[in-house]
């Protein structure tokens, strides 16, 4: 998809050579995974976040659809983060809220590189016709920036969480599809696809043995940031009343709750937005990371 | 060159009808009937035959689709069904406001990434270029709208240096009154497409800075600045270019979110609200119409680029 962040990091990842890297070195990719600063960083903080997801619920002060506390309090004690105006406390939506973002942009990204990644992997393997179909296909949805398209199939389709997930991974597949392409493309002339044909190997099995595990690298970048994105899109879905079910507590739908009492309580607006602010650097100092130090020619500086 | 720019335009063609043809589809695509939902409560048996004789869901598919694509390309998008006006027509209303949107975004990101890039780029690995990288870094992981409200609290409900919401026309308000009203929605939108194109600028200038040409300069005793603005900065900007042009749907599709928070009636409030109102034609005519405008968007970056980099026209 035409998105700011997914155009950049899948031109940047297309730089990753097909590096087929041997077992011998794993144990030095995991040093300097983890000598990278952004990558700690990074996994600290989606540690942390992936706690919250999980535990939200049980972290949770009051239940996150009580609302029986005075309306638009401001932060307190009793109310680290102020309450809302149907008078409910803040910080347990957000933190019961927190499950929800994750979901939707995992479950995205993850059907997103499915669905994309296997388009790509025909396309760039099989070429001539198959290529063709695909690539104007993806050409074609690349036409729609990302938030048109996930708007105007949530239009169809209605809201919702399954739409939602749908609408997100339709949105972003296409960036798998070009750098698994791209990918296929170049490891299929290599030395050991071809030495693998001439022993008899069968598609699928060169396919799966000895194109896929060099996709693995440049995938897990994307998908990292796909899952940041998907968080965006799913908050603006949800910001613009086209998201997840209203009876959820979401960041997105405490923002869209929240734009009309910005002169009387800025906290319902500031705070949210601060836990998707969180979230998604979080991923893309990951993610950012995670490219430096797996790529070998070193693409640091954007 | 006359031929790159002719098979380019063709390609963009192409995109086109199959935009028109997706489009076309997307209200075909819609599960049940789409007539009772665009009438709601409204729905009589009479009114959904009369609705989908209006809207020509009664004929066969093919005949349909032709007959879309001859409207369209006569620029013909249908009638609203909320408000009985053509779809044209209500489209063209919004059109000068996220056009203006757009536009003044686009100015406010290029005047701080062009800076902010070349300085950090210069100042490789020193404090100032830590500090413009990590804001750049939050810049791009901040959902637009949320900064908008930001934007919204500080200046115009604490400091009230600006209007928190609305549009002013040109010819009824003046420049300044416009401009006013557009500074902050633009910053909302421009600020992550400033941190992406300051990123591009910054690695853009370091890769130019240890060319060979730029050490010739150096070596021959050029001064210092003559070096970064003639030589260096000229051809780091080539890519910049490409990348602010394909990053234009991000201004675009910025545009449609941020109107919500800043209630202006441009493109993005019009399709927000026709979705609501489940008026299609509207919803259809305002998709085709950005996804049209990204694509000849491309196309000028595409033709552009080949001016700017006469190695291009050889591949």
């Amino acid at each position: 998809m035409s998105n700011p962040g997914a155009a950049i990091t899948a031109a940047d990842i297309s730089v990753l050579g097909a590096g087929n890297a041997p077992s011998s070195s794993r144990g030095r990719m995991l040093q300097r995974l983890l000598r990278e600063r952004k990558v700690a960083v990074g996994l600290i903080l989606l540690a942390i976040l992936a706690f919250i997801a999980v535990f939200g619920s049980w972290m949770a002060p009051y239940h996150p659809d009580a609302d029986d506390f005075g309306l638009l309090e401001p932060p307190s004690l009793q109310h680290p983060l102020g309450t809302d105006s149907f008078g409910r406390d803040l910080l347990s939506r957000l933190l019961v809220g927190t499950r929800v973002s994750f979901s939707v942009g995992f479950l995205a990204a993850a059907v997103a590189l499915v669905v994309g990644g296997m388009l790509g992997l025909l396309a760039g393997y099989y070429g001539r016709w198959v290529d063709t179909v695909i690539s104007r296909g993806v050409d074609l949805l690349w036409a729609f920036p990302v938030i048109i398209l996930a708007v105007a199939l949530v239009a169809i389709f209605g809201a919702g969480f399954r739409n939602v997930v749908i609408a997100i991974a339709v949105a972003y597949f296409d960036d798998f599809a070009r750098i698994v392409r791209g990918e296929t493309l170049s490891i299929r002339e290599s030395d050991f696809t071809v030495a693998a044909r001439a022993v008899g190997a069968r598609d699928r099995e060169i396919m799966f043995r000895h194109i896929v595990p060099n996709l693995i690298a440049p995938l897990t970048v994307q998908l990292t940031f796909a899952v940041g994105l998907g968080i965006l899109t799913e908050s603006t879905l949800t910001f613009l009343g086209l998201g997840v079910n209203p009876s959820t507590p979401t960041w997105g739908l405490a923002l869209n709750e929240g734009r009309d009492f910005i002169k009387q309580a800025w906290w319902i607006s500031v705070f949210p937005g601060l836990a998707i602010v969180i979230t998604v650097m979080a991923l893309n100092l990951f993610g950012d990371g995670l490219r430096d130090a797996m790529d070998v020619r070193g693409v640091s500086d954007v | 060159m006359g031929r790159y720019i002719a098979r380019r335009l063709i390609h963009a063609l192409f995109v086109i009808w199959g935009c028109a043809t997706l489009v076309f589809f997307l209200l075909r695509m819609i599960p049940g009937d789409p007539v009772i939902q665009m009438l709601g409560p409204e729905y009589t048996p009479e009114a959904a035959v009369a609705l989908r004789h209006k809207l020509g869901l009664d004929e066969p598919l093919f005949t349909q689709y032709v007959r879309w694509m001859s409207n369209v390309a006569r620029g013909d998008l249908g009638g609203s069904i909320a408000s009985g006006e053509t779809v044209a027509d209500a489209i063209k209303s919004g059109v000068p406001k996220t056009a203006s949107l757009t536009l003044v975004s686009f100015v406010i990101a290029l005047s701080i990434a062009l800076p902010a890039g070349i300085v950090a780029a210069l100042q490789r690995n020193k404090p100032v270029d830590y500090i413009a990288s990590f804001i750049a870094f939050i810049g791009v992981s901040m959902p637009s709208f949320w900064f908008g409200i930001i934007l919204i609290l500080v200046f115009a409900v604490q400091l009230r240096w600006l209007p928190a919401i609305g549009y002013a026309e040109i010819a009824d308000k003046g420049v300044g009154e416009w401009l006013k009203r557009l500074i902050l929605p633009g910053l909302a939108i421009g600020a992550g497409y400033a941190a992406i194109m300051m990123r591009f600028v910054r690695a853009g200038l370091l890769e130019v800075l240890s060319s060979d040409y730029v050490r010739t300069a150096r070596a021959k005793g050029v001064r210092e600045r003559s070096v970064i603005v003639r030589h260096a900065l000229r051809n780091a900007l080539i890519p910049v270019v490409t990348v602010a042009g394909i990053q234009l749907a991000l201004l675009l599709s910025g545009a449609v979110v941020i109107e919500t928070v800043f209630s202006i009636r441009g493109l993005g409030r019009i399709l927000v609200g026709a979705i609501f109102d489940r008026d299609y034609p509207i919803v259809q005519g305002v998709i085709l119409l950005i996804s049209v405008v990204f694509v000849l968007a491309n196309l000028i970056v595409d033709v552009l680029y080949t001016f700017l980099d006469p190695r291009i026209r050889y591949e």
